[in-house]
């Protein structure tokens, strides 16, 4: 078995040292604050989402990480590296997978890991990387012939192949197929689990809640929550949902009386409730103390969906 | 990271983005055709005509063929410089080719540069294939002034490709930038006397026509043919150009 990419092996750990850190960055367009204010770190070791809707600040924000725009003000910095002023040193330890970019399109598979690999000076084999991302059948297609999914692939061969500490993946799945992007986000785990720091920018409430360790919700330039997905979610008023059809009707005091009680609806003798696990506890007890069955009863977690939906509300 | 194998650097960064860039070259053969292609094949149809190969005493006894080789050589600069170079380079900002390389420890500058270097090394070779046709089929002689017909090749091939470089400068996508290509491409052959040779113009037209680039490479390219050091006003003007172009197309191009 060659040395490389031999994935799954090492297990990630999270360092609680930052490999990124931004500090009160700023950056406007003509006026328009695209970034106000922004600040978060990221550690070494983790999946770090930035959320938002489209227009929030995502992708001038990583752009500003990458060195690829000049912050108005405030502080970005990677591996301690200022990404404008050590462009060359922070390109050797950052890779980046670009929003809306595209290669030669006569330019073949191979010839772009070989490019890309000279470019750097201490680069991955690229052959044992194009095996693991699935391109090995592809090293003699040319770019323009390449499906979504394969460009995508590609990209990320490129962002790694300079062997990088992080990577930035900017819209990574946008436009790919249900299929296609269930196999990304499994390279995405892989490249974690060699111990590559990821920053993802995505508006795919599934994925960052499948990827993500830690998450930023942008909105309007301004971070409105950063914590966990699970934190997230059990942030937003109702994250447990209990629905059932009682089999005789219940009192409405009783209902109203409920422990973390977020939302009440009765429709068509179906009852949902939003609340926490404190609210199921007790709608069981009360259910057994009146003796009332409940017909398809179902409780589900609030999904991020939820969550995002409600620390943006104020876009909707 | 420590457990990924680094491999062993065999190629600089820049000689390997000149490498590819020099194989998508050789996969345009209808670009190739008319860099290599069509100068040449003018130049043997033009050659075909029996009167242009008859001396003329109005033109100090030269043949209308002696004086369209330098013409051809001029054509082989601006096809490079305004119909292929622009579009490619424009094509590469708005795909995002040259962002994406920016990301890298290269320089995208490096992807401008490799284009240059090849389509003028083409232009070259489609001069040297046209002064060996000239010589062989036509018996056109080679430059007298050999010295001198580098200076003002290498003075035109200056402006034609400052030229270029400022069409893909204003133009924000590649079919524009073909587009402004194809507009400016007929007055420059017109110019570099592909319809009429400068030294036949009328005198108002020809002064005109001696201040614009390719006029004023035609003249002296002619010049130096002949034998004579061209003249330093025809140089002048050429290097005016280049300077200015050139200055032009930094001061406007983006890299995105």
């Amino acid at each position: 078995m060659p040395a490389g990419w031999s994935f799954g092996e090492a297990q990630y750990m999270t360092t609680n040292r930052p490999i990124v850190e931004v500090g009160n960055l700023r950056k406007s367009y003509g006026g328009r604050a695209v970034v106000d204010d922004l600040s978060f770190t990221v550690d070494e070791g983790e999946i770090f989402g930035i959320l938002g809707p489209n227009g929030a600040g995502k992708t001038t924000t990583v752009e500003c990480v990458e060195g690829l725009r000049v912050p108005d003000s405030g502080l970005v910095r990677v591996a301690g590296l200022d990404p404008v002023a050590d462009h060359a040193a922070v390109t050797q330890v950052l890779g980046a997978q670009l929003q809306e970019s595209e290669l030669q399109a006569k330019l073949t598979v191979r010839e772009a890991l070989e490019l890309y690999a000279a470019l750097y000076p201490n680069p991955a084999d690229w052959r044992p990387l194009a095996e693991r991302l699935g391109l090995t059948d592809q090293l003699t297609s040319r770019f323009g012939v390449l499906s979504g999914g394969q460009k995508q692939r590609l990209f990320i061969a490129l962002a790694l192949i300079g062997n990088p500490r992080v990577v930035v993946l900017d819209e990574l799945t946008t436009g790919l197929d249900p299929r296609a992007r269930r196999d990304t986000w499994e390279v995405v785990e892989d490249v974690r689990a060699r111990g590559v720091t990821v920053l993802l920018v995505t508006h795919f409430m599934e994925e960052a809640q499948r990827l993500c360790d830690r998450i930023a919700v942008i909105d309007k330039g301004k971070i409105t929550a950063l914590d966990t997905p699970q934190g997230l979610i059990s942030r937003t008023a109702g994250s447990t949902v209990i629905s059932f059809t009682p089999s005789a009707p219940l009192d409405d005091v009783d209902l109203a009386g409920l422990p973390a009680l977020a939302s009440i609806e009765q429709k068509d003798g179906r009852i949902t409730l939003g609340g926490t696990d404190e609210t199921v506890t007790a709608v069981l007890s009360l259910l057994a103390r009146h003796r009332i069955t409940a017909h398809q009863l179902r409780v589900t977690d609030a999904t991020l969906d939820d969550a995002f939906l409600d620390l943006t509300g104020a876009n909707s | 990271m420590s457990a990924i194998a680094p491999t062993v650097r065999s190629t600089s960064p820049r000689a390997a983005v000149l490498r590819a860039e020099a194989r998508l070259f050789r996969r345009e053969p209808g670009t190739l055709f008319w860099i290599l292609g069509f100068p040449p094949l003018l130049l043997v149809i033009l050659g075909s005509i029996p009167s242009f190969r008859k001396a003329d005493a109005g033109l100090g006894g030269l043949r209308i063929i002696d004086l369209y080789v330098p013409i051809l050589v001029l054509v082989a600069l601006i096809v490079t410089g305004l119909q292929t170079m622009p579009p490619i380079i424009t094509g590469y900002r708005e795909r995002g080719i040259l962002r994406r390389m920016s990301a890298t420890p290269v320089k995208p500058s490096a992807l401008l540069t490799a284009q240059m270097g090849l389509n003028g090394s083409a232009a070259i070779v489609s001069a040297l294939v046209c002064l060996a046709f000239g010589r062989i089929a036509f018996d056109v002689q080679l430059p007298k002034q050999a010295a001198g017909y580098a200076l003002a090749l290498l003075l035109a091939a200056a402006a034609a490709f400052a030229l270029g470089a400022l069409v893909s400068a204003l133009a924000r996508t590649a079919k524009i930038a073909t587009a402004i290509g194809s507009a400016v491409f007929f007055p420059s052959m017109f110019c570099a006397g592909v319809w009429l040779p400068v030294q036949s113009m009328p005198h108002v037209l020809r002064t005109i026509v001696e201040l614009t680039p390719f006029g004023a490479a035609a003249r002296a390219l002619g010049q130096a043919a002949t034998g004579d050091w061209p003249s330093w006003s025809h140089l002048g003007v050429l290097a005016v150009w280049a300077v200015l172009l050139s200055a032009a197309a930094a001061k406007w191009f983006r890299w995105e």
